[in-house]
């Protein structure tokens, strides 16, 4: 699969959600490469911008979209690592900041 | 004295990456550890290190001198170096 075919696929499953691609498209770019990247590595679309464990079932929760973008969209107007936005951040209603990490630090310490 | 400039990150983040141009950029020389390239033994020991200094792991973590930033946040960046 490549970016575009990814991208088209995502953007006609997750708009009618609510959820919008970041209109930065080389950002969104460069996820979706990592994304395939991750596919490629782990056999899973683990979220780029954490750290995965090689282990689909451990890793459910951050593969992608993963389990804190509601949340994060709720409460940011965008997901974790920036590749999707809210209605609401897109019209600059809500102002682009950092969000903090919503994963518990312990998914990071099983015995790998 | 320039002050010691470290990143922990992983090669798949773009913020990572915008972190690291940034650095670059600015003539910045850093040390770079992708954790997500480590061997397990490595990635398991670099955590532990990570998680002495700063309680919620998060990529990237970088260390300027004693001082402690997580996430891409370049005017905090600018600041720090006294760019």
């Amino acid at each position: 699969m490549t970016a575009d075919q990814l991208f088209e696929a995502l953007k006609n499953t997750q708009e009618p959600k609510g959820y919008f691609f970041n209109p930065d498209r080389e950002h969104v770019f460069r996820l979706l490469n990592s994304l395939l990247l991750n596919k490629a590595r782990y056999s899973y679309m683990a979220c780029p911008c954490r750290l995965a464990a090689n282990d689909r079932g451990w890793d459910m929760d951050i593969l992608c979209p993963c389990i804190y973008r509601d949340p994060d969209v709720k409460e940011f107007g965008r997901c974790y690592c920036g590749l999707y936005v809210s209605a609401d951040w897109l019209a600059g209603k809500i102002a682009n900041q950092y969000v903090p990490e919503r994963r518990s630090v312990d998914k990071l310490f099983r015995d790998f | 004295m320039d002050k010691q400039v470290k990143i922990y990150a992983l090669s798949t983040c773009i913020y990572c990456q915008n972190t690291k141009a940034f650095f670059r950029q600015n003539g910045v020389s850093y040390e770079c550890v992708d954790v997500d390239l480590l061997d397990e033994a490595e990635k398991t020991a670099t955590l532990r290190e990570i998680r002495k200094l700063v309680p919620s792991i998060a990529f990237p973590t970088i260390l300027i001198g004693d001082e402690i930033v997580q996430g891409y946040k370049p005017d905090v960046l600018r600041k720090l170096l006294n760019l």
